[in-house]
């Protein structure tokens, strides 16, 4: 189902053009989290390209994202899916209510060697 | 030669040793780290969206203050690295954002990424030279085969960060080869570890964190070393195989002879 408005949000918000993408697939053949997703970055490209972006909201995906920027560096034509993928998690987090990850989420996953940067990183990535 | 410092929160905590033993390296070889005053927490990864100005605010103070000092500004987490230089490259490239952010922190003058932002391994290999730094070896750490593990965020934007070649560095290799011992090339040295996702979902990271500690080994590789506090910590706890990870600084203080005084 195309959804106009949420689409112009999602490039708005990425920068990305995924009409440059020729789908070559390079983006999923070279991501290392490709066996934790139920939608590849390839087909985060092809769906926000068509408006078919509900589903990509619901997506575990959102959240296995490594923000490696594997597809980012690969990409034959500088499409850039890590934006989209970003881009997408940020319309879900910046609503009302929800957040991923939640502060009293973390003393349960606290060891004494986890650095910082990881909390940090993850409440960047997985709230707002 | 003086530089801007920029730590990051982890190398106040956690990763102290990264700190510690840059800076005893800094000294012996005549590098002055002057750290910022008053730096924030650049936030661990950089902020991808066009339209969000105050998670790159507390990066753009750092930049700002070092070219108020006229400095070049180091790094020494891969994470602040990526963060920094990638907000530095949206100041000096994107006028939206540049207008946007000298008008929430009432700049009388934009910024726009005037800061050179250089991380502490392209200090040694440009500031310093390997050959140089080769000098100032007193114990060659010779015959000891270590993997240098780059990760993701060295590299990577490689247009962006420009640290070297995105697929095929080299500069880690050269590094170890000028403190005398023998760099273990490996084909994951620039894959993830995992990363954050350790929170998200343990597994992950243990497969990922795995896979790399596993080719590094399988390369012979006796010691793997790294610039990230996060990659340390997957390396360490999340992978199997039980190849010694250590931050690039200590073999660096170890090979100058300042590791005990750090």
């Amino acid at each position: 189902m195309e959804n106009t408005n949420l689409k112009e949000r999602i490039l708005e918000i990425s920068g990305v053009n995924p009409r440059k993408c020729m789908k070559c697939g390079k983006c999923s053949g070279t991501c290392p989290n490709y066996d934790e997703m139920e939608y590849h970055p390839h087909q985060f490209v092809s769906m926000v390209e068509k408006g078919d972006i509900e589903p990509l909201m619901k997506a575990e995906s959102l959240w296995t994202c490594l923000s490696c920027f594997a597809c980012v560096e690969r990409c034959p034509r500088s499409v850039e899916p890590a934006k989209l993928i970003e881009a997408v998690r940020l319309a879900v987090i910046r609503q009302q209510g929800a957040n991923h990850l939640k502060p009293q989420d973390i003393p349960d996953k606290l060891d004494e060697d986890l650095p910082q940067q990881a909390i940090v990183s993850a409440f960047r990535k997985y709230t707002k | 030669m003086v530089y801007s410092y920029y730590p990051g929160c982890t190398l106040k905590t956690k990763a102290k040793d990264l700190d510690r033993y840059a800076r005893a390296s800094a000294a012996a070889l005549g590098i002055e780290l002057q750290e910022l005053p008053d730096w924030q927490c650049c936030g661990g990864v950089y902020p991808m969206a066009k339209d969000e100005i105050a998670t790159k605010l507390s990066s753009v103070r750092a930049l700002l203050s070092a070219k108020e000092q006229g400095n070049d500004l180091v790094t020494m987490c891969s994470a602040c690295h990526n963060v920094l230089k990638q907000v530095n490259h949206d100041m000096a490239t994107d006028e939206n954002i540049v207008t946007k952010v000298a008008n929430y922190m009432k700049l009388d003058e934009p910024y726009r990424g005037e800061t050179k932002v250089i991380h502490f391994l392209e200090l040694l290999r440009d500031g310093v030279g390997f050959d140089e730094l080769k000098k100032h070896v007193v114990k060659p750490l010779k015959g000891v085969k270590i993997a240098p593990y780059y990760g993701c965020l060295l590299l990577r934007p490689g247009k962006v960060m420009a640290f070297d070649d995105p697929e095929n560095p080299a500069i880690m290799e050269n590094f170890i080869k000028a403190l005398g011992a023998e760099p273990v090339v490996y084909a994951m040295r620039n894959e993830c570890c995992g990363g954050y996702a350790t929170l998200e979902k343990k597994a992950i990271a243990e497969k990922k964190a795995t896979a790399v500690m596993d080719n590094a080994a399988a390369n012979g590789a006796q010691m793997m070393i790294t610039a990230c506090p996060l990659c340390l910590y997957n390396l360490t706890k999340n992978a199997q195989g039980g190849v010694p990870v250590k931050y690039f600084t200590e073999v660096l203080a170890e090979a100058l002879g300042v590791k005990e005084e750090a």
